[in-house]
């Protein structure tokens, strides 16, 4: 593998273009070695309100060491501009980096993003001086305001968050790719290791997922065949693919047949 | 004197700081972050920050999560 291939965001280098969500696992020692298997080093986390009734929670922190895994603060849950800047500004003042996985969700039942809501957000906080990677639908021209307004990178979902329907639209993500030259993330939507194979071969710089992994019957398991799944689409999109025919060629020479 | 801390009332001194406050909660403030009343309290300040009657205070932290 090329090794100055590498992902790099807001000038942040990624050792992995592979992307992982902390959420869903059993406990923290399975979303620790989920990690570890997945060889992401950017694993994005949520805020919340720390437990102060009991003194013997464990800390996400405590297994997820932010000396190894560069942590990305999510503003998952957020409904309105509002709640989504102020949780941008609890994770700067509880964190270690400026980066922020901007989320502004506009309906309950897909969870598909606010767009208009998103990209008010993401102005203010690039103004603010973060580095913003927002969730967003599949749309090239909010894609396009997006990058205009400042963003790091854009991250389209493929399919509603944690739906495993893998790239819904490739055309858009195309289209978005063309669009913009920050990276382009795909965020959400992604079910098994083909579908982040596919993210990738279209060119697609990363891909993040939660579900995928976290949801699976071996999480483990799963988060390795999904290192090698986007590991394996970003070679072949390297390698560039052989144009689809609809009849034979032959791969061995005709010279030299017997007769 | 009351305060509000995540939600649920608490009682405090007048002496207590929100340094205090956490270690008495068992919680590494490097690890979070506390708003009172909205406004964010810089980590250097927590030593020296008193609570008032009434204060709302959040102390907020990462959890894990990928995607709401």
């Amino acid at each position: 593998m090329d090794v100055h291939d590498r992902l790099v965001v807001g000038g942040i280098e990624f050792k992995s273009r592979l992307i992982v969500g902390s959420g869903k696992y059993k406990d923290f020692i399975e979303t620790q070695k989920a990690t570890e298997a997945s060889g992401a080093d950017v694993i994005t986390v949520a805020v919340r309100r720390v437990n102060v009734l009991d003194r013997t929670k464990e800390n996400l922190l405590d297994y997820i060491n932010p000396k190894v895994y560069k942590i990305l603060p999510n503003t998952a849950g957020c409904y309105t501009v509002q709640d989504a800047i102020r949780t941008a500004h609890l994770a700067r003042a509880a964190g270690i980096s400026d980066m922020v996985k901007l989320e502004v969700i506009g309906d309950e039942k897909t969870l598909f993003p606010d767009t208009a809501g998103l990209l008010e957000a993401a102005k203010i906080l690039v103004k603010e001086g973060f580095i913003v990677l927002p969730y967003t639908n599949d749309d090239p021209v909010v894609a396009k305001r997006l990058e205009e307004i400042g963003c790091a990178a854009v991250m389209p979902l493929a399919a509603p968050i944690g739906s495993g329907l893998g790239i819904r639209n490739p055309y858009n993500i195309r289209i978005i790719l063309e669009t913009v030259r920050v990276p382009v993330i795909v965020d959400a939507g992604v079910g098994t290791a083909s579908d982040a194979t596919i993210a990738m071969e279209l060119g697609c710089h990363g891909v993040l997922m939660n579900t995928g992994i976290a949801g699976a019957k071996d999480p483990i398991r799963m988060a390795e065949a999904m290192k090698y799944a986007v590991i394996a689409g970003r070679q072949a999109y390297l390698a560039g693919r052989i144009p689809k025919k609809l009849y034979a060629t032959a791969s061995s020479p005709i010279e030299g047949m017997i007769e | 004197m009351k305060i509000v801390l995540n939600g649920a009332a608490r009682e405090v001194t007048e002496s207590t700081t929100i340094s205090s406050l956490l270690e008495e909660v068992g919680i590494n403030p490097d690890r979070v972050a506390v708003e009172v009343n909205l406004q964010i309290i810089d980590r250097h300040d927590l030593k020296s920050t008193f609570f008032k009657e009434g204060d709302q205070v959040e102390v907020i932290g990462f959890v894990g999560g990928g995607i709401l």
